[in-house]
């Protein structure tokens, strides 16, 4: 297929849809409500461009390349309608970037900012307010909700849970449970694959605060089953503040309540934070010279008397290759035992 | 795995059993889950009608401890059917003559007989397995926690087989692992027998090898399992034990032993990242660091090897286990330095053939599945591919025998255990995790709404459970979705913790105890209602 | 000179005679906020921010202004110390305007900082806002009275280089605002644009008008490099973003470093990709000029043309 963009000519596969054909070639299109792991939903009205033959402005996400077809993604007309959306949407949503937890990776923000949409020409009516708090872990603020949809369409055709979907009508639309009772009261499993791809901050974790220009993500491998999730670590100064599902990995940007929500061990009070020893059965801290040596003088000790089949090692499921390895070879290579297992079998 | 996780939303039939996927695989279960929205059929084989049986095209509430039974019910009906792949098991197989002599022992009208199912729905289950294109088998530990776990395992093995599923995308045989790391655990030698890449530490070749990589004379004699360690920790053979990372006291079955077997060591060694009910025994306990203070790599249930980062300092005093573990070798007396753990992933390449071209490089343009032999291997999305590796696909029939405890006067129901959704193994990291103690609090059994009525028991009722081994108390959840005479528990919880009960009882080769099947009897606690539920 | 011992938050620490309480808390890791205070500028105590309370004391005092004493004991997040912040910082949110959404400072925005901290929200009032006076006549500086909280460091901050002291306050009260010479626009006055004021405005009334619309402040990444156009070697952080250097951003003047237009301009046509076209200031008019006009080097750019040309023609190795 031969399709030419803003005067530039491109070759692409025939089903590619205008939006993918656009970020093929490097050309940045906005869009609000669109995610390549879902099926197109054309809501938002953002990614709008103009073909050349013809009088509407289409939407670039739903519309597939026909054979030379001759698109504008930044024509004037384009960015007076993209212009357009933005001002109705933030004349419907509260201005509070002093605050919201989104600030600096708030998609309408980042468009407002791109398209000069200083404040809304409209005065209008704003939404109810309408909140969902009856999660432990996250809330649903249906003042900053822009109806993209695209937590319902994750949670129901990625996360296959069906939770949540859309409620009442017309300008009083709301993502909510059926019958109102509330996420807690739902089919939700606190997957939180929602607010994970949320592009304001209509949901949001109930975590500790921190601000996104604060702080740093860390790819990483979860920490939990074996299915080996990547995520990206949110961290501010010395602390885990969030979890973020990485599009790269088995889980395909998606995360369960433990990936995403269950990182607070991390950082918490309880944490071992020096070497014990036990004497007269109260655990005293000590130095790791002391605990060394005293596990060393145990070692050589047994050893002489009982060998090293006397010897035994639980090495660990939740640790890293490296780190299995070197157990088994301190076992093996330095107390001279093949007495080594773990818990494969619980 | 056999397959790869991505593989499973383009299979064309999933047969789940002994695995409550969605809970305790949440991504793999939206992948199923997102396989029968483009049209897939399901199978489920579970004591317990959980989520995936609501979708399921046929649900096997089997008892539990049965699964060989169905297995060769399900491949009676294949057999019989004629619905097997005869070309692959021409081409790629043997020993298939056995299986069909096994195979006829168990019409579905029998299996369903041991089983507690109609014949019907086995007849269905086999049709619907056996003339899929692409069918994966998925199970876990409701496969294996048996005394004939390794059987049973073999017997998934046969079913695949015997329909060409093995070497095929978006089929395979599935376990699914359940820790982050427990399959890397295993392939780096975590194992009493096996050095790293499951290289048997009774072959010659290979001890010779290890000699000359690592400059020492190594040990020939297999080592001893878990259950085998306590063992020798009670008659006192065992002295000194070091646990890293683990839990027994919470994790292990039959508590009371593990608990007597610690106080009789001399000398314990536990290194965590928090205090534990098994730290308690310990007597020197050294602070490790989180999986979010270091570098490493872990190796997923499908073999893919994926680097873990350190995205904040150890807290405190800590360190990272592999920084302990090289410090203590240098005290005693081996000198060997890395200087971080892409180093020791070098040195695990160079012994290890199916690791053999993996490096830190390379993971950073994301995971590599093993077998990755060299560095310019791409890695292996689906094993057994050409042929199966060891030259022929070998059918291992298995009887069916009766779990190692049944139900009898004294200790009528069957306890059988596994995990939920919010919790993960013995709760040291959910359980200081607020929002995910307000959805599971506590330790619950779950009973059958007739079992209850009969016994007197509310939902939320305090009841005492006992076995042969130990007694615990739990809160009641009255459930349909489990079967009259059988009782389910979590392990997870520490109070009121199920393994207090659980049967030790080994299967031969794998040593696996049989978790999934005890022998109890439950009775309400002096009429005091609980007050969490 | 002397040490004084004094507690802060429970904590004993020791410093130098003299020293503020502010400065003593910041050596043990202490943070107290602070929206006129800069330690390279006089001490004004004009934003109320830094109240802390001192045991024995019924007035809470400014810490930036008062001094250690021996034995003092102070707090610094008591409940009336944290309710006057609220108060102060409510009352200067009140005439600011709410446009976080686009502001250029969003994200490096001390009273968006100290909002956040302190949990406080825009309210919606029929009181007065500062008036809307933007003076854009500046191609390098955009200064939105409207968003100013009247702290005073780009009055000091310009006053330290003798020959400009170009920012004043006027007017008084409820209308006092910061006017440029008598009552100029940036363009008309004597400003230099240094952009001194630029980098210790805590809010976003003076901003680096070629920064605008090219990225937000937690966007992209930056390095900090030296000025090589004189000795005093001024520093400057260029800002990339996809592996393009956007803009050059002035830091602010320390240890007697002046900053000026031409080794700004001069560090952008060095390192930017593509830096807009440099303006001159020609009787209070800002003209687009050439760059070698702009960095002066008319002059000296033909006679270097001149003298490689000679090279060319003779041969000469």
């Amino acid at each position: 297929m031969n399709i030419v963009i803003n005067g530039i000519h491109y070759e692409v596969e025939k089903n590619t849809t205008i939006l993918q054909a656009c970020r093929k070639a490097g050309i940045d299109i906005p869009t609000l409500c669109h995610d390549d792991r879902l099926e197109p939903f054309a809501s938002c009205r953002m990614c709008l461009v103009e073909i050349e033959g013809s009088n509407k402005l289409v939407t670039s996400c739903s519309t597939v390349v026909k054979d030379n077809m001759v698109v504008y993604t930044h024509s004037d007309k384009i960015i007076e309608a993209r212009k357009d959306v933005l001002d109705l949407l933030v004349g419907n949503h509260p201005l509070e970037c002093l605050s919201c937890d989104k600030s600096g990776q708030c998609k309408l923000q980042d468009y407002c900012y791109e398209y000069g949409i200083i404040e809304s020409s409209y005065n209008g009516d704003r939404r109810e307010p309408y909140v969902d708090t009856s999660n432990p872990f996250y809330d649903y603020d249906a003042r900053k909700c822009i109806l993209c949809g695209l937590c319902v369409r994750v949670c129901d055709e990625l996360q296959c849970t069906s939770a949540i979907g859309f409620g009442n009508r017309g300008f009083d639309t709301v993502v909510t449970t059926p019958f109102n009772e509330g996420l807690i009261n739902s089919k939700c499993v606190s997957c939180g694959n929602c607010v994970s791809v949320c592009p304001v901050g209509a949901l949001t974790p109930k975590v500790q605060k921190y601000r996104h220009w604060e702080s740093k993500e860390v790819q990483t491998t979860c920490s939990y089953c074996g299915v080996g999730c990547q995520l990206n670590l949110i961290v501010k100064g010395d602390k885990v503040v969030g979890a973020q599902p990485s599009k790269e990995g088995p889980n395909d940007g998606l995360l369960c309540v433990k990936g995403k929500f269950a990182y607070k061990f991390i950082n918490h009070p309880d944490r071992i934070k020096t070497p014990l020893i036990k004497r007269n059965g109260k655990f005293e801290e000590a130095s790791w010279d002391e605990a060394y040596r005293l596990i060393r003088r145990k070692i050589n000790g047994i050893k002489e008397e009982s060998g090293s089949e006397a010897f035994a090692g639980l090495t660990s499921a939740r640790c890293t290759n490296e780190e299995n390895y070197l157990f088994q070879k301190l076992f093996r290579a330095v107390i001279g035992t093949n007495n080594i297992d773990h818990c494969a079998r619980l | 795995m056999t397959n790869s996780i991505g593989e499973v939303v383009d299979t064309d039939c999933m047969f789940v059993i002994g695995s409550n996927t969605t809970e305790n695989h949440p991504i793999i279960g939206a992948k199923m889950k997102q396989a029968l929205k483009k049209g897939a059929k399901l199978i489920v084989a579970d004591p317990r009608r959980i989520e995936l049986a609501d979708y399921a095209d046929v649900f096997l509430q089997l008892k539990p401890g049965t699964n060989i039974a169905l297995l060769n019910g399900i491949m009676n009906v294949i057999i019989e059917k004629g619905l097997y792949d005869q070309k692959y098991i021409e081409e790629r197989c043997e020993n298939f003559e056995e299986l069909v002599e096994l195979a006829k022992k168990y019409p579905p009208e029998r299996a369903a007989e041991i089983c507690g199912l109609d014949a019907e729905d086995i007849v269905k289950a086999a049709v619907l397995y056996a003339e899929a294109d692409k069918a994966g088998i998925y199970y876990t530990m409701g496969i294996t926690q048996h005394t004939t776990g390794t059987n049973a395992v073999m017997s998934v093995s046969n079913l695949a087989l015997l329909c060409g599923n093995v070497g095929k995308e978006s089929a395979g045989v599935n376990p699914l692992r359940g820790q982050n790391n427990v399959q890397g655990a295993c392939d780096m030698g975590g194992l009493p027998g096996d050095l790293p890449g499951y290289q048997k530490v009774f072959k010659p070749e290979v001890i010779d090898k290890f000699e000359k990589a690592w400059d020492v004379k190594l040990s020939s004699k297999v080592g001893l399992t878990i259950p085998e360690m306590f063992n020798g920790a009670h008659d006192g053979s065992i002295r000194f034990l070091y646990i890293m990372g683990e839990n027994p006291m919470v994790s292990d079955p039959d508590i009371n032993h593990v608990k007597e077997s610690l106080e009789r060591l001399d000398f314990l060694v536990c290194q965590d990242i928090f205090m534990n009910e098994t730290t308690e025994f310990a007597d020197v306990v050294l602070p490790a660091a989180s999986f979010a203070e270091k570098d490493g790599t872990f190796s997923n249930t499908e073999r893919r090897v994926q680097r873990v980062r350190k995205a904040i300092e150890p807290v405190g005093d800590s360190k990272a286990d592999w920084k302990i573990l090289m410090e203590l070798m240098n005290y005693l007396g081996y000198e060997k330095k890395y200087l971080s753990p892409a180093d020791i992933m070098d040195e695990i390449a160079s012994v290890t053939p199916s690791y053999g071209g993996i490096s830190y490089n390379r993971l950073d343009n994301g995971g590599i599945q093993w077998p990755c032999p060299d560095k310019d291997h791409p890695g292996t999305k689906y094993l057994h591919k050409i042929a199966i590796s060891r030259g022929k696909g070998l059918f291992m029939p298995s009887e069916y025998v009766e779990s190692a405890e049944l139900p009898d006067h004294d200790y009528p129901y069957v306890l059988t255990t596994g995990r939920i959704l919010y919790h993960y193994h013995t709760r040291t990291m959910t359980g200081r995790v607020e929002g995910i103690n307000k959805l599971a609090p506590s330790s619950y059994v779950e009973i059958n709404e007739e079992t209850a009525n009969r016994l007197g028991i509310e939902d939320g009722d305090r009841v005492q459970i006992t076995s042969r081994r130990g007694q615990i108390e739990t809160n009641a959840s009255i459930t349909d979705i489990i079967d009259d005479g059988v009782l389910f528990m979590p392990f997870h919880f520490a109070d009121g913790a199920a393994n207090y009960l659980t049967n030790s009882a080994m299967d031969p080769v794998a040593k696996i105890s049989e978790l999934k099947v005890a022998a109890v009897r439950i009775e309400k606690v002096n009429g005091n209602k609980s007050e969490v539920v | 000179m002397s040490d004084v011992k004094l507690t802060i938050d429970g904590q004993k620490v020791t410093v130098a005679n003299g020293t503020s309480i502010l400065e003593a808390a910041k050596q043990i890791g202490i943070k107290i906020p602070a929206l006129c205070y800069d330690p390279n500028l006089e001490v004004v105590a004009a934003c109320r921010l830094c109240i802390v309370e001192i045991e024995g004391s019924n007035k809470l005092q400014t810490s930036c202004s008062t001094r250690v004493k021996e034995g003092m004991v102070v707090h610094t997040e008591s409940e009336k110390v944290v309710e006057t912040r609220k108060d102060v910082l409510q009352l200067l949110l009140d005439s600011h305007p709410n446009d976080c959404l686009t502001c250029q400072k969003a994200g490096d925005c001390f009273l968006q900082k100290y909002a956040y901290e302190y949990d406080l929200k825009f309210r919606e009032h029929d009181g007065a806002m500062r008036p809307e006076l933007l003076d854009t006549s500046s191609p390098y500086i955009l200064k939105d009275d409207a968003k100013c909280i009247l702290c005073g460091k780009c009055v000091r901050t310009c006053a330290q280089v003798s020959e400009r002291q170009v920012l004043t306050f006027a007017e008084r009260g409820y209308d006092t605002y910061i006017a440029c010479d008598a009552n100029q626009t940036l363009e008309t006055s004597s400003c230099v644009s240094c952009n001194r004021c630029v980098t210790v405005c805590p809010v976003g009334a003076l901003v680096d008008k070629r920064q605008l619309s090219k990225l937000r402040s937690w966007e992209g990444s930056s390095r900090v490099v030296n000025c090589k156009r004189c000795d005093y070697g001024c520093e400057f952080e260029i800002v990339s973003k996809d592996n393009k250097n956007i803009s050059v951003v002035a830091k602010p003047p320390t240890n007697g470093r002046p900053l000026c237009l031409k080794g700004r301009l001069n560090t952008e046509l060095e390192y930017l990709n593509q830096p807009e076209a440099p303006y001159r200031k020609i009787d209070g008019r800002f003209e687009e000029t050439t760059w070698s006009k702009a960095l002066s080097l008319d002059g000296i750019l033909e006679k270097i043309e001149k003298m490689d040309s000679i090279k060319g023609s003779t041969g000469e190795e």
